[in-house]
């Protein structure tokens, strides 16, 4: 085998699936006409109030967890008190969205997977054709505007949790009052740092559904297809949004 | 009337067609059979545009079926899948009007949906259930209503007595070819249940091997011997 080949013939197929995954949510983004309001409300419903609850503890423990190293790490330098602004900062810009965006991974992505994986398989998706209904308009462009609406929401209600649950411990067990935590919350928080935690809630909503949408639309036959269309879109999208993260750090903060 | 100009589909190095040429009538109703992989289904999947011939023409009333064309046409066809493939997350009647949904509202579209399930056997009952609570049979005769919802003019059956026990399956049959009748459809029908053929087909055509081996009327089965496997008769010379 020669080796040159071979990283060129990687490097082609991984061009080509990026190019043909980019189409895929290009289409599914901006077919919107017959737009199916229905399947739209079902999918805002189904991603962003049922995960309401899952980002929502995630947000509680994660503060909480947060504001107690916080405090002890930062009494070997004898900064505890900074324990409210970097709970405030690492919420809004890092820890909410990105764990907020792996809890709906880990439960939207292979819903949508799982879903329409099963739907092709037992050949819904071809009725869907027969029935005169393109299956990107009714099962993708739905899920997609859902989740790119929704996921910022989520983070943004995450991110009020998570101080919530920093200021639960703060209050309770670290001797801050009440008002003093929320001041000092306040005091070190910029508007930049929560919009940027947003957009990257939309990033990694809009990362979520297309890795379900895509990799539900490949399963393979049987139920051992649809198990691994689920396995790879929910391993995809976490590693997406790792990833997306990253990036977007390095763009907002830099 | 449905034409077939020369249709060929591969998958890899295997062909499943090679080179079918067939024509329906108005009102016709054609029931193609041949064992399991003999490319049956693929033929109705290329007919419908499920997926691409590699060569080959598919015409309704002498107009070319394209993927371009397709989506108009789509609208005058009706198809019962194998497994009824009715939309899961839809109720019953849901399912029926799908296609109604999209043009009127749904105190509309409701009374049609009923009116169609009533046809096919299902009462206002199983109107609101979820496709999961409903047995084989329903669901079976959930796809035929939903098939027929918007009076199409050419009817696909695929496998329609598959999974079912010999009566339901004859109640079926009986079904689809009352509905051909009444309501002057075209149909063709995948199966390789000769009970159905008997029952629904005018005529009927044996695909082995990509290619067409036998054709004709209904009434011309019991003696044509590339069928014998297919009626459980003995085929001769052969023990």
């Amino acid at each position: 085998m020669n080796p040159v080949r071979l990283t060129g013939r990687a490097s082609l197929s991984l061009l080509r699936a990026v190019g043909a995954v980019a189409l895929f949510a290009l289409r599914g983004l901006f077919r919107l006409r017959p737009f199916h309001g229905r399947a739209f409300a079902a999918q805002l419903f189904q991603i962003g109030w049922l995960s309401l609850p899952v980002v929502g503890l995630t947000a509680l423990f994660t503060g909480a967890a947060l504001a107690l190293q916080i405090h002890s790490g930062g009494a070997r330098f004898q900064a505890a008190e900074v324990v409210p602004a970097i709970v405030a900062i690492g919420m809004v810009r890092e820890l909410g969205p990105v764990l907020g965006g792996l809890m709906v991974a880990a439960r939207v992505a292979s819903s949508i997977a799982a879903e329409i994986g099963t739907m092709k398989v037992t050949e819904q998706i071809d009725a869907l054709v027969t029935l005169s209904t393109d299956p990107m308009r009714w099962l993708v462009t739905p899920r997609l505007w859902a989740a790119l609406l929704t996921v910022p929401l989520l983070v943004g209600v995450g991110d009020v949790i998570g101080i919530m649950g920093g200021w639960l411990v703060g209050t309770r067990s670290l001797g801050f009052s009440s008002a003093g935590y929320v001041a000092n919350s306040w005091a070190y928080l910029e508007s930049w740092d929560v919009v940027s935690g947003l957009l990257k809630g939309a990033v990694f909503g809009l990362i979520v559904a297309l890795c379900g949408c895509w990799f539900g639309m490949r399963a393979g036959r049987g139920a051992a297809g649809v198990g691994r269309a689920t396995k790879s879109a929910v391993v995809a999208a976490a590693v997406g949004i790792l990833a997306a993260n990253f990036v977007l750090t390095g763009l907002f903060f830099r | 009337m449905i034409e077939i100009r020369g249709l060929h589909k591969s998958f890899g190095t295997r062909a499943v067609l090679a080179g079918i040429d067939l024509a329906v009538g108005q009102g016709e109703s054609l029931c193609v059979i041949g064992q399991s992989g003999m490319g049956k289904s693929v033929l109705l999947k290329c007919i419908l545009g499920l997926e691409a011939p590699d060569a080959g023409q598919v015409l309704w009333q002498g107009r070319p079926l394209d993927q371009a064309t397709r989506p108009a046409f789509m609208a005058r066809f009706g198809m019962l899948f194998q497994g009824a493939a009715l939309f899961d997350s839809l109720s019953v009647w849901q399912n029926v009007a799908f296609r109604l949904r999209q043009r009127m509202p749904d105190h509309k579209a409701r009374p049609i949906a009923l009116e169609k399930m009533a046809r096919v056997g299902l009462g206002p009952e199983t109107a609101d259930l979820m496709p999961a609570q409903l047995s084989g049979g329903m669901a079976k005769r959930a796809g035929l209503a939903r098939a027929i919802a918007d009076d199409p003019e050419v009817i696909f059956f695929d496998e329609p007595t598959t999974g079912l026990d010999p009566i339901r399956a004859a109640r079926i049959n009986a079904l689809i070819r009352s509905i051909v009748t009444e309501t002057g459809a075209t149909a063709i029908t995948i199966t390789h249940d000769m009970d159905s053929v008997r029952a629904i087909g005018d005529r009927v055509m044996l695909l082995q091997d990509g290619r067409l081996a036998w054709e004709g009327p209904v009434a011309a089965m019991e003696g044509a011997a590339p069928l014998a496997g297919f009626l459980g008769h003995d085929p001769a010379g052969q023990g």
